[in-house]
């Protein structure tokens, strides 16, 4: 608790001083929502609209990291109402109790979700209690079919030697460590320190061949030909393919991790009922479509699905995989803190080497 | 800085600003640094700077920050002796152009390397119209150094610049005069008197280059790590601020010693100018 009392401390200092600055901002009619969500997550144009029907302001905050968010949501140091976590932060949120529980009555879309992503959020939220499904997919690989000879089906690529300084790989350590684990036939879940060793030592053997570690330039990377194998996001495959038809996404055969980012309520909220009407708002189809078209990460709204017109989105593989087809899928897990002590100072070990 | 009460108070918006955004961070720093993540007091967040992949990154970044710095010097003293033989007319619009580019984001124009590196990028696409082979050093420590020359050189040409204006003529003659050539007379008389400048400069680029983090993410792809990243990625990825507040007490020695170097050169504060 003591790290509390320093912040705490800042604030209120840093506070005194600038809420004389935002009293002449007017607030919406009916109160306000604090957002806070992945960058380029949802279509701006959603916020003024929920604004317009609803008269409650909405503020809203990206981060572009997990683990970004949840140092500022467990030290308080801004009140949020809603985020939107992945599924093994999700768990971890759970675990040290941050969030509240939903009550589902009050966001009556919410069973426009398709029950399959109820079952799968059971893995980090086993009750369902405290997550509502907001967008879900795969991590692949994403190539140019004009700089790749050979059809590509596993992570094994990412090693072969043809294509050194053609290969982006992600900046961050669960999605580093889960492509080396799933090569050699490891849980992505791991916490044995020998399977550690061995993924550590093969995403260092890998190293010399990537061009680059990063996380949302591998789109635009891509879609520039600046390289040939990338990993990536689903959500993004559709993107960069309307912005370049050159390239494919594919599901490596070894098996790849399934997330789930869902929408919670944070247990201090300031404003719990704007949250659930701004969640309940987001679940609506009509709503769930206009984000889907404007991000393009798969939607878990079976209803928002159903509007879609574009035939081949709407029936696309990548899109909305048939998850009971494909085999060897995880789903991220909180792992505890020592363990992911362990996870970093490995990654670290990489970076440096 | 309250010598003249009388005008003290003028001061107050300042020591407030101070206090909030230099000070109080100052002090969170000390303490989670020496502290760990149970709040108990402790040295290992400090100690931690002798593990192998913490030294690797200081290394890197010492041995990147020093050639970037004497790129610098070699950059900038011959352009900060044109400019200040010029007439004021035309070196004020020299100036200008220089300090022009300061104008626009850091993260923007060190982001314009990037697109202009690639290898599909701009430079790329001339050689290849040119039908000259590609230059490959984008997320290679070349860039790097690039990157930091590029966005600190500035601040070394303005220093010495403004050491060399204030060089009293008198003492340049008084050098011919008695018979030093050109080369003596800037090696005995005008390098001498504007070494202040020069210090000054060095430790403007050395620190900033010295932590930096962006202009190793942005340019070398994530895959060199320097000390600044280090910490960065203590606070962003890994959550442990005690970790990296320790790292960064540890870079603090190396601005308090460059502070202490540059305040025994500079007596006069002729560096000053930025």
């Amino acid at each position: 608790m003591k790290k509390h009392i320093a912040f705490a401390l800042t604030f209120i200092l840093c506070m005194s001083v600038l809420t004389g600055c935002s009293a002449g901002k007017t607030s919406g009619e009916n109160g306000q929502v604090i957002v806070y969500n992945w960058g380029e997550y949802l279509d701006p144009e959603v916020l003024d609209l929920f604004t317009e029907e609803t008269g409650i302001e909405v503020i809203y905050d990206e981060y572009e990291t997990n683990e970004i968010m949840y140092p500022k949501v467990e030290t308080g140091a801004t009140e949020y109402d809603v985020v939107c976590p992945s599924d093994y932060m999700i768990e971890k949120m759970i675990e040290n109790e941050l969030l509240a529980e939903i009550n589902f009555e009050k966001i009556p879309n919410s069973k426009n979700i398709s029950p399959q992503y109820y079952e799968q959020s059971k893995e980090f939220d086993p009750e369902n209690k405290y997550s509502i499904p907001y967008c879900f997919g795969t991590v692949g690989i994403l190539y140019n079919k004009t700089m790749v000879d050979e059809p590509i089906d596993s992570w094994n690529v990412l090693w072969d030697e043809k294509y050194k300084d053609n290969i982006l790989m992600q900046d961050s350590v669960r999605d580093a460590f889960m492509v080396a684990l799933k090569k050699l036939g490891y849980s992505m879940n791991s916490t044995n320190q020998k399977e550690l060793e061995e993924a550590r030592d093969l995403l260092i053997e890998q190293k010399p061949l990537t061009q680059a570690y990063v996380v949302d330039q591998v789109r635009d990377k891509m879609i520039g030909n600046e390289a040939a194998i990338g990993v990536i996001y689903s959500g993004e495959a559709i993107y960069t393919q309307r912005e370049n038809p050159d390239l494919e996404y594919v599901i490596p055969k070894e098996g790849t991790n399934v997330w789930i980012d869902s929408w919670c309520i944070l247990k201090n909220a300031p404003n719990k009922e704007n949250a659930e009407k701004f969640i309940d708002f987001l679940c609506r189809p009509d709503i769930a479509l206009k984000n889907f078209e404007y991000i393009t990460y798969s939607t878990p709204n079976e209803e928002a699905r159903k509007l879609i017109e574009d035939e081949d989105i709407k029936n696309s593989k990548i899109a909305f995989p048939d998850l009971s087809k494909l085999e060897h899928l995880e789903t991220y897990q909180y792992l505890g803190e020592e363990s992911d002590q362990l996870y970093n100072d490995m990654w670290k070990e990489v970076k440096s080497n | 800085m309250l010598k003249n009460k009388k005008n003290g108070w003028l001061a107050i918006p300042y020591t407030i600003w101070a206090i909030i955004f230099i000070l109080i961070p100052l002090v969170m720093i000390f303490y989670y640094g020496l502290v760990n993540r149970n709040g108990d007091f402790t040295l290992e967040n400090i100690a931690a700077i002798t593990e192998p992949e913490h030294i690797k990154a200081l290394g890197l970044s010492m041995l990147l920050s020093l050639i970037a710095t004497l790129i610098c010097i070699i950059l900038a003293y011959p352009l900060a002796m044109i400019l200040s033989k010029l007439g004021l007319k035309q070196n004020s619009f020299i100036v200008l152009i220089f300090i022009l580019p300061m104008w626009m984001n850091f993260l923007l124009r060190t982001l314009a390397w990037q697109t202009l590196l690639e290898k599909t990028g701009v430079i790329n696409q001339l050689l290849a119209m040119l039908h000259l082979p590609a230059l490959n050093i984008i997320n290679t420590p070349y860039a790097i150094v690039l990157g930091m020359v590029y966005n600190f050189l500035p601040f070394m040409v303005l220093p010495i610049y403004n050491s060399l204006i204030r060089l009293d003529q008198d003492v340049i003659n008084a050098a011919k005069d008695l018979g030093a050539n050109n080369l003596h007379t800037f090696t005995r008389v005008i390098f001498p008197l504007s070494l202040p400048g020069v210090i000054s400069g060095v430790t403007m680029v050395f620190i900033p280059a010295l932590t930096t983090f962006v202009i190793s993410n942005l340019l070398g792809g994530s895959k060199i790590l320097l000390i600044g990243n280090v910490i960065e990625e203590e606070f962003t990825q890994a959550g442990n601020w005690n970790l990296g507040s320790g790292l960064s007490l540890v870079m603090m020695i190396f601005i308090l010693i460059s502070m202490v170097i540059s305040a025994i050169a500079d007596k006069d504060g002729e560096g000053g100018m930025l």
